[in-house]
C-alpha cells in the first residue's frame, strides 16, 4: 500500500469518543422510546434507570470531550463556511448519480465538508440545548420547586421538547449513517473512522 | 324468629373479642414494648405503667353499671371525661375547619345503616358513652363517658346492640336464637385491668363498621387483630407491632387521624421530638416527605402528586374476611319463598342477603379506585337535597391536579341503593332498628319506619318514597404492604395503568402528545424513504455505467 495516499485523520481519543457517543445515542434512543411509550423492551422501570445512566455516561464524556476539543485545537474542525457549501449540495443531489468527483477533499486539518460543518454546528448549537435542556429539567423534576422554576414549566411541555428533540436525534442518525456509505466504497468511512486512517482517491 | 338487629356484627363482634381474649398478655405488652423492647422479657410482661390500678381503693367495689366506674375513673382522672366530651367519639359530630360543614355520625347519612337517628339503641353499642337512645341524651353528663371500652384490657367488655350503649351485665343469648351466649363484664376486674387501648379495643368498633367484620372500610377488619408482615408491614406482630394508637397519637383523649379530617398533603422533613405535630397519624410524621433512598432520586419525586397510599397499599382487603362493595336496600323486606325472612350468604360465607336490609355485593383483594384528594370530604347531610336522576355523592372529595394541596389517593368506592324522598328529594332518615311497630327490620314496612324515622329526624315527610343510587368514598389508608409489593412503576406507567383515569398530570409512557408522535414518525419516515430512494438511485446509477 502506498503510505503517501493515505492521511490520519481520527487520533485515537477521537475515535473512543465517536463509537461510545454512538453506542450511548443508540442505547438512549432505544430506551427513550420505551420510557414514552413505544414499545416495551426492558421494561419502563429498567428503561428509565438505563436511561439515566447513558445520559450521566453521555455527560461525563462529553466533558472530557470538550476538554480534548480544546487543548487540540480540534475544536476549529467546527467553525461553519458557506464555501463550497453548494457545491456540496450539487454533488449529493446530482454528481454523486453521475460519477462526479466529490468536490470536497479531506486533510487533517478540514476533516468535515461544509455540509458537515454546518449539520454538526446545528446538532451542537440547536438539538443538543434542547435535548440536554429538557432532559435534565426532566430528570430534575423534583428541584423545580426550589429552583423555583415550577411556576413556569410543566413536565407535559419539558417531555414534549425531549420527544422533539428524540425524533430530530433520529432523524440524524438515519442521515449519518447513510451518509457514512457515500465514501469511494460504502464502507470506506466507516473504516477510516475505525483505523483512523483514510484511503486517498 | 325475629333476629336482632345486626346479627352479624355481633357474631363477628364475638369472635374478635373472644380471639383477642387470649392474646391479651401481647396486646398489653405492646406499649411498653416500644418503650423498651429488652423489657418484653418471657412470662407475663410486667406493666410499663406506674399505677397498679387493682391497688387502688376506689376501684375496690362491686360495681353495677359502667356509669358508676366511670364516677370512680373521675375521682383520679378528674378532667379525663371533659376530654372525652370533646372528641367525636362522644359527640359523633365533627366541623370540617375549611368549610364549616357539620358533618359525623349523627348528622350524615352514611351509605351503608344509613343514620344513628332513631336507631340509637342499637348503634349506640358504639359510642363512647352509655345511655344514648333518643335525641334527649345529655351530652354533658360526666359519668355517661365509657372509659372501658377503650382501656379495658381483658377482653370481657361486651356492649351490644339494644342496650344504647351499656355493657352486658347480664349473661344474654346473642345474637338472639342463635344458641350463643355473651357472659357479663366483671366491672370490678375490667376496672382494675385498664391500659392503653389495645388493636382489640379500637378494632371492636372500627374493624366491625356498617355491621359485619371488614364491611365498612376496607382497610380495617379483625384480621388486623394479628396480621403477618404481608397484610400490615408496621402491625405484623412478629415485626413492628404497632397498635392503632402508635399512629393515631392521642393529646388529651383527641385521637389524630380522621377521615374527616384527612391530611391528604404533608410535606418536609420526619417529626422530631418536641416539635408541634398537626398531622401524627399521617406516614410522613416518621417517613418525611422524601422517605425513599434509591440511587437515581425518582421515587421521591412522585410526593408532591402521589399520597403513599397510593403505591403501598396495592390492594386493601387483603384476605379472606374482604369489604363490601354495594349495599342494595330497595331489596330490603323482600320475603323468601316461604313469606318469611330470609337471609343468604356468598360462597365465602359473608352476608349477601336480608330480608331486612337488601342484598349485599363483597370483594377481597380489592384495587382501590384513584382521585385527586385534598382531604376536605362534602357530606350529604340529612335534609340535604339531592337530584334523583343522578348517582348521589354521599360524600363528595375535594381537590383537582391544579390544587397544590391535592394528592392522587386510593379510595374505597362504595356504591348502594337507598330510600328517598320523592316529593322532597332528600334522602331518608329510617328507623330500622327496634322492636316496635314501626321498626323496619321487626315489622318489613318502609313506609312505617321512614315515617318514625323522619319524625325522629324532625323533618317533613310526603309519603312517597323510591330509591336512587348513591356512593361513598373512603380513602384508603391502612393495610400498607412491605416495600416489596408496593405497585411497581409500570402498574401506572402504561397506557392502561392503574392512573388511567387520572387528569391534569403528564405520566411518561402513559401520555404522549399525538400530534406530536405522528409528525416525528412521519420524519422519521421520510428521512428512511429519502436515504432509500439516494441509495437505490446511486446503485442504479453506477451499475449502468459499470
Amino acid at each position: 500500500m502506498n503510505t503517501s495516499n493515505r492521511i490520519f485523520l481520527y487520533k485515537r481519543y477521537e475515535r473512543f469518543w465517536h463509537w461510545s457517543q454512538a453506542l450511548l445515542v443508540i442505547s438512549m434512543l432505544v430506551t427513550g422510546f420505551e420510557v414514552h411509550g413505544t414499545y416495551h423492551l426492558f421494561g419502563f422501570e429498567k428503561a428509565v434507570n438505563l436511561h439515566t445512566i447513558f445520559a450521566w455516561t453521555l455527560l461525563t464524556l462529553w466533558a472530557f470531550t470538550i476538554f480534548w476539543q480544546f487543548t487540540t485545537g480540534e475544536w476549529r474542525q467546527y467553525i461553519p463556511t458557506l464555501k463550497k457549501v453548494d457545491a456540496m449540495v450539487r454533488y449529493y443531489t446530482f454528481g454523486i448519480f453521475r460519477d462526479a468527483p466529490n468536490p470536497f477533499h479531506k486533510t487533517a486539518e478540514k476533516k468535515h465538508n461544509p455540509l458537515q460543518r454546518l449539520a454538526y454546528l446545528a446538532l451542537l448549537s440547536m438539538l443538543s440545548p434542547v435535548i440536554w435542556g429538557s432532559g435534565l429539567f426532566y430528570l430534575f423534576y423534583s428541584h423545580w420547586k426550589s429552583w423555583g422554576v415550577d411556576a413556569y414549566l410543566s413536565l407535559e411541555a419539558v417531555a414534549l421538547v425531549h420527544t422533539a428533540g428524540a425524533f430530530m436525534m433520529l432523524v440524524f442518525f438515519i442521515a449519518h449513517v447513510y451518509l457514512t456509505t457515500t465514501g469511494h466504497t460504502p464502507l470506506a468511512h466507516i473504516k477510516t473512522m475505525i483505523t483512523g486512517w483514510e484511503e486517498a482517491d | 324468629m325475629l333476629l336482632r338487629f345486626s346479627s352479624l356484627l355481633s357474631a363477628a363482634a364475638a369472635y374478635v373479642l373472644l380471639a383477642a381474649a387470649p392474646a391479651y398478655a401481647t396486646a398489653a405488652a405492646k406499649p411498653e414494648a416500644m418503650i423498651a423492647p429488652q423489657a418484653q422479657a418471657v412470662g407475663k410482661p410486667v406493666s410499663a405503667s406506674t399505677a397498679d390500678h387493682s391497688k387502688f381503693k376506689e376501684l375496690q367495689k362491686n360495681f353495677t353499671s359502667g356509669p358508676q366506674v366511670t364516677e370512680a375513673c373521675l375521682v383520679c382522672h378528674t378532667e379525663a371525661a371533659k376530654q372525652v366530651q370533646h372528641t367525636k367519639h362522644w359527640t359523633w359530630e365533627s366541623t370540617d375547619p375549611k368549610t364549616g360543614q357539620v358533618r359525623g355520625k349523627k348528622n350524615i347519612i352514611n351509605n351503608y345503616c344509613t343514620s344513628p337517628v332513631s336507631n340509637e339503641k342499637d348503634c349506640m353499642a358504639c359510642h363512647a358513652g352509655y345511655g344514648w337512645k333518643d335525641d334527649k341524651f345529655d351530652f354533658k353528663v360526666e359519668k355517661n363517658v365509657d372509659c372501658l371500652i377503650c382501656h379495658d384490657t381483658t377482653g370481657t367488655y361486651r356492649k351490644l346492640p339494644g342496650y344504647a350503649g351499656h355493657p352486658v351485665l347480664k349473661r344474654v343469648e346473642f345474637p338472639h336464637g342463635s344458641g350463643r351466649f355473651v357472659e357479663p363484664a366483671d366491672l370490678k376486674k375490667v376496672a382494675q385491668s385498664i391500659g392503653m387501648p389495645s388493636r382489640s379495643n379500637c378494632g371492636s368498633c372500627h374493624f366491625f363498621g356498617a355491621g359485619g367484620n371488614g364491611a365498612k372500610h376496607g382497610d380495617l377488619d379483625s384480621s388486623l387483630q394479628h396480621p403477618g408482615k404481608y397484610l400490615d408491614v408496621h402491625m405484623d406482630e412478629k415485626g413492628l407491632n404497632f397498635t392503632c394508637v402508635t399512629c393515631h397519637a392521642t393529646s388529651s383523649h383527641q385521637v389524630s387521624g380522621s377521615r374527616y379530617n384527612v391530611a391528604a398533603v404533608v410535606e418536609g422533613p420526619a417529626h422530631i421530638r418536641g416539635k408541634k405535630d398537626e398531622s401524627p397519624a399521617s406516614c410522613q410524621s416518621c417517613h418525611s416527605d422524601k422517605p425513599h433512598h434509591d440511587k437515581m432520586g425518582m421515587l421521591n419525586q412522585h410526593t408532591d402528586k402521589l399520597a403513599c397510599q397510593t403505591c403501598h397499599i396495592p390492594q386493601y382487603a387483603r384476605n379472606e374476611i374482604g369489604t363490601e362493595a354495594s349495599w342494595d336496600w330497595s331489596l330490603a323486606t323482600t320475603m323468601g319463598p316461604d313469606g318469611k325472612p330470609m337471609v343468604r350468604k356468598d360462597s365465602a360465607g359473608r352476608r349477601a342477603f336480608d330480608s331486612k336490609k337488601g342484598t349485599w355485593v363483597w370483594d377481597s383483594y380489592v384495587i382501590p379506585e384513584y382521585r385527586w384528594y385534598n382531604g376536605v370530604s362534602t357530606y350529604k347531610v340529612i335534609g340535604d337535597k339531592i337530584d334523583p336522576s343522578k348517582t348521589v355523592q354521599i360524600n363528595e372529595v375535594g381537590g383537582g391536579p391544579n390544587d397544590p394541596d391535592s394528592r392522587i389517593w386510593p379510595l374505597k368506592v362504595h356504591r348502594g341503593k337507598q330510600p328517598y324522598d320523592k316529593v322532597n328529594n332528600y334522602l331518608t332518615v329510617q328507623h330500622t332498628a327496634g322492636e316496635d311497630h314501626t321498626a323496619l327490620w321487626h315489622n318489613y314496612d318502609w313506609q312505617k319506619a321512614i315515617g318514625a324515622g323522619m319524625k325522629a329526624a324532625k323533618l317533613p315527610y310526603s309519603g312517597e318514597y323510591g330509591f336512587v343510587d348513591t356512593e361513598m368514598t373512603w380513602p384508603i389508608t391502612h393495610m400498607v404492604a412491605p416495600k416489596h409489593d408496593a405497585l411497581s412503576c409500570a402498574q401506572c406507567h402504561s397506557k392502561n395503568g392503574r392512573l388511567q383515569g387520572i387528569e391534569g398530570v403528564y405520566l411518561p409512557s402513559r401520555d404522549n402528545n399525538k400530534w406530536l408522535d405522528m409528525f416525528g414518525w412521519t420524519l422519521v419516515l421520510l428521512s428512511l424513504i429519502g436515504v432509500l430512494v439516494h441509495g437505490s438511485l446511486r446503485i442504479y446509477t453506477s451499475k449502468k455505467k459499470g
